[in-house]
């Protein structure tokens, strides 16, 4: 899975989750202050990403991923 | 040697026949919370979902809550205080262990000398007693049982913890269990997560309620919605029969969470889900029934409605089943 197909899902799980734009999820974009996401949404999204990626995002993993980017990354570092 | 022991006829099934509440008269606003917690009304709204809630007057307690509801629901089932040979009251929030609150509760209500004993699994206790009830009475043990979750929360609540403050609230609410020719309660879903054991307690009795909301946040909006789909799968209904999905008022998001789980999975997009917690609080082993009684009373729920309820809380515990609305 490329680091595109990591994004586009992510903005798929966004859109669900927060209802924000999937196009809006983009790598440069912060969760809270662009996105306007707040802590528990952070967490319904980082379960589905968990389903969607096979990867393990843990609260204190959770509170660095701070950009889209970085969760791209950590996926793409993480997954199965 | 040779005397053997006789067993009770029993029935072989068990229905809700009746059904009531009690909310404490005093209403608490955002606004009012904010006057003394930093918080603000749109702050609590979008987080919890909750707008307004009830807290006990000093006079009330767990069981005179529970009294008061039982009352109703006994009368909602045709039967009087004669009739009933059991009372069980789920509750968390007693301010001493002993006496315990059924037989306060079956004082308060001239029961004369019934079973009578309370359960605690914490905000599933509702979904506990309902299953311990209709056990007992499918055993032969009782005959009718009133139930009761009643929760005094405010007395272990820090009213300055702004994580816990806004959230908390009073209240009661009662159902007649007793014997049926068909199945109108289903078997129950039940567990615990052990590895989260210390998530939601009170340390010790100088202390408050404390929760760790993130983790407890994640635990429900990911392990609760399998445990109501094994519910109606134990009780050989599909989702798409259920009108109702009574969750356990725990905060808005969590409800919806979970409701757009079940529809996921063929629960109808139409069904009504309980959103009681806006105007109630969340009321711990209390929310359930009480839900069920408002939206009965507003006439989005009606009798004979089959209902998936799903209680989750400090344990970590969890209980579901599927039942008809009397």
């Amino acid at each position: 899975m490329s680091n595109e197909d990591i994004l586009a899902g992510l903005g798929e799980i966004v859109e669900e989750v927060a209802g924000v734009p999937a196009a809006d999820v983009t790598a440069d974009k912060s969760f809270t202050d662009d996105l306007d996401i707040d802590s528990l949404s952070m967490v319904e999204i980082a379960v589905q990403a968990e389903d969607k990626f096979g990867v393990k995002i843990p609260d204190d993993e959770l509170a660095n991923l701070k950009t889209v980017q970085d969760a791209v990354s950590y996926i793409e570092r993480n997954k199965a | 040697m040779s005397a053997s022991i006789t067993l009770p006829e029993h029935p072989a099934a068990t229905r809700i026949a009746g059904l009531g509440h009690f909310r404490p008269e005093r209403v608490v606003t955002n606004d009012e919370l904010a006057k003394t917690i930093d918080t603000n009304d749109e702050w609590i709204r979008t987080r919890v979902g909750i707008a307004e809630r009830h807290f006990a007057a000093e006079s009330d307690t767990v069981a005179s809550m529970g009294a008061a509801a039982g009352r109703l629901a006994i009368a909602d089932a045709g039967l009087t205080s004669a009739d009933i040979d059991l009372v069980i009251v789920a509750t968390c929030t007693l301010p001493t262990p002993i006496p315990h609150a059924a037989t306060k509760v079956a004082s308060l209500l001239d029961i004369q000398a019934p079973g009578a004993f309370d359960i605690n699994a914490a905000c599933a206790g509702f979904c506990y007693g309902l299953s311990t009830a209709s056990a007992l009475i499918r055993a032969g043990e009782a005959r009718n049982v009133l139930l009761v979750g009643s929760e005094k929360l405010t007395d272990w609540i820090d009213p300055a913890d702004r994580a816990n403050a806004i959230i908390f609230a009073d209240g009661a609410a009662a159902v007649v269990v007793t014997g049926a020719e068909t199945a109108e309660i289903g078997p129950v879903a039940w567990g615990c997560a052990i590895d989260h054991t210390e998530t939601i307690y009170i340390k010790d009795r100088e202390s408050f309620i404390y929760q760790e909301g993130q983790t407890v946040f994640r635990w429900a909006t990911s392990a609760i919605a399998p445990v109501a789909i094994e519910a109606a799968r134990r009780a050989g209904v599909e989702l798409s029969d259920i009108d109702v999905f009574a969750s356990h008022q725990a905060n808005l998001r969590i409800v919806e969470s979970i409701a757009k789980k079940l529809i996921a999975a063929g629960a109808s997009p139409d069904i009504t889900i309980a959103k009681d917690i806006v105007t109630t609080g969340n009321t711990s082993s209390a929310s359930i029934p009480i839900a069920l009684d408002r939206m009965r009373q507003a006439g989005e729920v009606r009798s004979g409605d089959l209902v998936l309820a799903v209680g989750f809380g400090a344990g970590l515990t969890f209980g579901s089943q599927v039942f008809r609305c009397p």
